[in-house]
């Protein structure tokens, strides 16, 4: 069963230096409050695993907490780069980091493959593209029986996922609504599982029998952290702040803007902070 | 009307797409390419996005593959595993809609760094789904704005299969899909001669020349036999365009995407 928790005592209780963690959300549900409760708490020598590794891995990559990124695009979506994560690669600032580097097609496969307890996944895919050159871990399996090659990854089994999500019960029932991404098989690929949510209700009100839920049972705890996805959203509640990915931009390009921006919006802050950002009851941010 | 040679590409992009194609759609510069088709003459164009947004009418211009405009006009949204093993790997998909920092003179595309892998000069945002979209679409068409920094004569990194570093490898390689059929550019649309796989310009828009098209590639770029003008973009196809693209600079508070 969940336990129910604040956010700062789920992170202090179930995240380790060292752990492999995915923080999932595709552009939908980042659980950003986590992962700068995360940043507060210092954690270090991180593995970080996420198909998009947008602003919150860039911020977590600038605050010298990773040594390794698995990921398979990473860019601020429909503004550019990630400088961040460009300085770390092309400069190694803060300090140099791993990549491992893959297709969105093997990313889903392979937490699926990891949530269906398989060692690895197999998929028609990486056919004439470099990457498989570049990535040991990009192999192939022929099919026993028709011969045809096709590609295979390793199951990805993290240490730890983290996810936002809509709402959760007083059991610590969790409900995923909207763009769903891979939060479920990621929750079910994991050792243990945090998820952070916009409420927690008496009951799930699930509007349909196929609504996507994850029992209490699958997760090691749960907290409630209205906004904890800004800037970006949570589906039925509010919109992703479009504006604050195109702010981020200016803010990441420089490392001591964005060593200021995060000590005043992140280590000086708290979870309670988030409440406040979502756009439609925005205060000023300090940029 | 008048228009920008931006206007003119994107206009020439929605014009290949047809009203029954299932269609994988790229963020970006595909991405206003085939909502202006399926806001002209492909109403019933369905527009796929990786987030697992299928059969979604966005009445903006989304930012990112995930906008919440995206679900909210969407058919149905399915998990994002489903959407590469059910939807793309499984065959469903008629075209799919790509964009790239470079492209060679075969559609192979490099979205993952300029320079060598290991010490890139500039590193890109990577594959995200295009690897697999090259590959597993019926085929593909490819929007760039034409330079010779993006149509290259080699790729610096092949992250998305074209016809193949000379032409004839993604058939030596077993892939059953066309791949790519068109490059749509702000001064021409090229297509593979059916011989060689080499994209050749078929035509040139208004205003534009022979002599720009070659000095803008950085390949030794081939003309077909007989070139043409790409017809102007009529009022109905501008005004659409410029109606979606003020609606989503009104939404998002930035400059519209082209």
């Amino acid at each position: 069963m969940a336990e129910i928790l604040k956010l700062s005592d789920a992170i202090a209780r179930f995240v380790n230096d060292g752990d492999t963690i995915a923080m999932e959300g595709f552009t939908h549900l980042i659980p950003f409050a986590a992962g700068h409760e995360l940043i507060r708490q210092s954690r270090r020598n991180l593995t970080l695993i996420r198909m998009t590794p947008d602003i919150l891995y860039d911020q977590m990559i600038g605050m010298g907490m990773v040594r390794k990124l698995v990921f398979s695009w990473g860019g601020n979506p429909g503004v550019g780069s990630l400088h961040r994560l460009r300085d770390a690669i092309e400069n190694g600032w803060p300090q140099q980091i791993e990549i491992e580097e893959h297709s969105h097609a093997a990313m889903a496969n392979a937490y699926e493959a990891g949530a269906a307890g398989m060692p690895c996944a197999i998929f028609r895919g990486y056919q004439g593209s470099d990457l498989a050159r570049v990535n040991p871990n990009i192999r192939s399996v022929t099919c026993p029986f028709t011969g045809e090659q096709l590609a295979s990854v390793p199951s990805i089994r993290p240490d730890l996922a983290i996810i936002h999500a809509q709402k959760a019960d007083r059991d610590g029932n969790v409900l995923v609504e909207g763009i769903v991404g891979v939060q479920k098989e990621a929750v079910l690929a994991s050792r243990r599982a945090i998820a952070t949510v916009e409420e927690i209700v008496d009951k799930l009100d699930t509007h349909s029998p196929n609504a996507v839920v994850l029992p209490s049972w699958t997760l090691s705890a749960v907290a409630e952290v209205p906004g904890g996805p800004h800037p970006s959203y949570t589906h039925g509640f509010y919109a992703r702040d479009n504006s604050f990915y195109v702010a981020w931009d200016a803010i990441s390009r420089d490392r001591n803007t964005f060593l200021e921006w995060m000590n005043t919006n992140v280590l000086a802050s708290s979870p309670e902070a988030f409440a406040q950002r979502p756009p439609h009851r925005q205060v000023e941010m300090t940029a | 009307m008048k228009y920008t040679s931006s206007e003119m590409m994107t206009v020439a992009a929605a014009r290949a797409l047809k009203n029954d194609d299932i269609c994988f759609v790229g963020i970006g510069l595909p991405s206003a390419a085939c909502n202006l088709a399926r806001l002209t003459h492909a109403p019933h164009i369905t527009l796929i996005y990786e987030s697992g947004t299928l059969a979604t009418n966005p009445d903006i211009l989304p930012l990112s593959i995930g906008d919440p405009e995206l679900c909210e006009t969407a058919l149905t949204t399915v998990p994002v595993a489903e959407m590469f093993r059910y939807w793309l790997q499984g065959g469903r998909i008629t075209v799919g809609f790509l964009s790239g920092a470079q492209v060679d003179r075969f559609g192979n595309l490099n979205s993952t760094v300029i320079g060598d892998y290991a010490h890139p000069t500039v590193r890109l945002p990577g594959s995200g789904g295009a690897t697999e979209i090259a590959t597993s679409c019926g085929k593909t068409f490819i929007i760039v704005r034409h330079n010779p920094r993006t149509l290259v004569s080699q790729v610096d990194f092949l992250t998305s299969l074209g016809h193949g570093k000379t032409g004839v490898e993604r058939k030596a390689l077993g892939v059953k899909t066309e791949g790519p059929a068109m490059l749509v550019t702000d001064l021409c649309v090229m297509k593979p001669d059916r011989a060689t796989n080499e994209f050749t310009v078929v035509s040139i828009h208004p205003g534009e020349t022979r002599e720009q098209v070659a000095r803008n590639t950085g390949w030794n770029v081939r003309f077909s036999e007989a070139v043409s003008e790409t017809p102007e973009p009529t009022d109905l196809e501008l005004g659409a365009l410029r109606e979606l693209n003020d609606r989503t600079a009104r939404a998002h508070g930035v400059a519209a995407a082209e």
